[in-house]
């Protein structure tokens, strides 16, 4: 999933600017398990910018809608008559939903409320950990099921570098070393010999240095030959 | 004409080395890195330019190495994965071998995170594997990694590091086999204090017959004070037996007990069987290495002439 992390309520208001009618749009997926951007917070955040309003002296109205899922068209169906009639939407979706909003409706500012963080997992209440970067080729069965261009802080493919110390990352305490998960977990599955061979030099052209990134099904896409094809 | 680093003829021709290091100012004056290679002249067979350790930046190791070459210390450039892509590391190689700078040691580099510039962002591009296959390949090959050709490829001499108290210890041997695989000619090792440990890392490295294939040099660093000693304790990979830091807290002259250690360490670690070189690490202590050298019975330094290939 989507991790992100709501941005401090004063840089939020402060972006508000002289908007007068808001709209604060929650996400119904990813961000509202990691307790950022789901219905409850959307309404925990319409109260604080009241407050802040009445510390401030402007006078806004608010209105919550929640959208099943922001970065997708066929969910805003019944809320475009009240989204149009804003000054601006603050959207509580990740990165994806704000731009797929400010897309969808071209005339009206669409503004965070997060901070979208990292693709990956929870790890226990109220803690999730990054766990993909979306690199675009997965060497996962080479590297026991634990990811280096993510759980390493160098993701480098042939660790570990001389700063892992006792399991940790010579970045902080508080991290693991990738390359020590790695080797834990394919020394326990038997499976060592397989990192016996250099990995070779990666083609990051599949991840975000290849430029923003596309996937078109052809067959998944029967009857949308209206729609401009990447 | 042979284009053979001074120290891989050194180490060619049967001699045990002795290298050092130069770590480039913060800053752009020129005269910082001549007044330092010109203490090791004579005292050493070549000296690594550090890359920006530590992440902060420094003049570039390059730039550095060709300053003290041209004073008569013959550089050892430092390049990590850290700052640069593939692109540039590429082309800095190109541009230190154009310049005269015949040995290249290939490292991760530390994180930006441990720098002065948090901030920014990190490269790792391709790591330091990688690096050494990719520059292997180019002197070997005449090919860059995209697969284009290059017409007058150069040829260091080519080095790695090697840990021996890194974690964990199994894979970080794999490692040091990679990097022998990979292309490089020598390691040089982090620092060592715990020579029983360093021994017995050794024999797991003969046992592979990696002493046999490439020229491993022991490094150590010599501390000047008190605060040097707990210093490098803190450095990760780095293994120091309490003993050493009690007879430095208890030395009235530290800087005194400091080299009095380095001395003994360097002596032990001659002894170790495929051993051949010492790297000494003086961390901004350069005076020291001449009378480390001197009275460790290592100078004067071989000649080692550059063979005659015109026959």
């Amino acid at each position: 999933m989507i991790v992100a992390e709501q941005k401090p309520i004063g840089d939020i208001a402060a972006s508000l600017g002289s908007f007068k009618n808001i709209v604060i749009a929650s996400c119904d997926t990813c961000v509202t398990v990691c307790l950022a951007g789901g219905e409850k917070e959307a309404l925990e955040i319409q109260g604080l910018l009241t407050l802040c309003d009445r510390e401030s002296g402007a006078e806004r109205a608010y209105t919550v809608v929640n959208i099943k899922r922001q970065c997708d068209d066929e969910f805003f169906e019944g809320e475009n008559d009240v989204i149009a009639r804003a000054d601006a939407v603050l959207s509580l979706a990740c990165g994806a939903g704000v731009q797929f909003m400010a897309e969808k409706y071209r005339s009206l500012p669409i503004l965070p409320a997060l901070n979208t963080k990292f693709m990956g997992a929870s790890r226990g209440l109220g803690y999730w950990t990054e766990m993909c970067q979306g690199c675009g080729n997965c060497i996962l069965e080479r590297t026991g099921g634990i990811c280096p261009v993510s759980r390493c802080s160098k993701s480098i493919f042939n660790g570990p570098c001389g700063g892992s110390q006792n399991g940790k990352c010579e970045v902080s305490p508080d991290i693991d070393c990738g390359w020590q998960l790695i080797y834990d977990r394919l020394r326990a599955i038997g499976q060592l010999d397989r990192l016996s061979g250099i990995i070779e030099t990666r083609d990051w052209s599949t991840s975000r240095d290849g430029g923003p990134r596309s996937l078109a099904l052809p067959d998944a896409r029967v009857g949308k030959e209206d729609e401009r094809v990447v | 004409m042979s284009d053979k680093s001074r120290l891989q003829r050194v180490l060619e021709q049967g001699n045990f080395s002795l290298t050092t290091e130069i770590g480039p100012p913060m800053s752009a004056d020129a005269q910082l890195v001549r007044k330092k290679a010109r203490m090791l002249v004579g005292a050493a067979d070549a000296a690594n330019i550090t890359d920006n350790q530590a992440a902060v930046v420094r003049m570039s190791s390059i730039a550095a190495g060709i300053l003290a070459s041209q004073e008569g210390i013959e550089p050892v450039i430092q390049m990590t994965c850290r700052d640069r892509n593939r692109i540039a590391l590429q082309s800095d190689l190109l541009g230190a071998w154009a310049l005269g700078a015949r040995n290249l040691l290939c490292l991760s580099g530390d994180h930006p995170s441990l720098g002065n510039h948090k901030q920014a962002k990190n490269v790792y591009d391709i790591d330091s594997i990688q690096l050494l296959q990719a520059v292997a390949r180019l002197q070997n090959e005449g090919v860059f990694l995209s697969g284009g050709k290059c017409r007058h490829p150069p040829h260091f001499f080519l080095g790695a590091t090697a840990n021996p108290f890194a974690d964990p210890s199994e894979l970080q041997l794999m490692r040091l086999q990679k990097k022998i695989a990979a292309g490089a000619q020598f390691i040089q090792t982090q620092a060592v204090y715990d020579v029983e440990a360093f021994e017995q890392w050794m024999a797991r490295v003969r046992a592979l017959g990696l002493h046999e294939k490439a020229y491993i040099q022991a490094g150590i660093v010599v501390n000047k004070s008190v605060k040097s000693i707990e210093m490098t304790r803190l450095v990760a990979g780095m293994r120091i037996p309490e003993s050493y830091i009690d007879r430095m807290r208890a030395a009235g002259d530290a800087a005194a007990e400091g080299k009095a250690i380095a001395l003994e360490l360097i002596c032990r670690l001659r002894q170790v069987e495929g051993i051949r070189g010492i790297h000494i690490m003086s961390v901004g202590w350069e005076e020291v290495v001449p009378e480390l050298a001197g009275e460790s019975g290592l100078l004067p330094r071989p000649a080692a002439e550059q063979e005659d290939e015109t026959v």
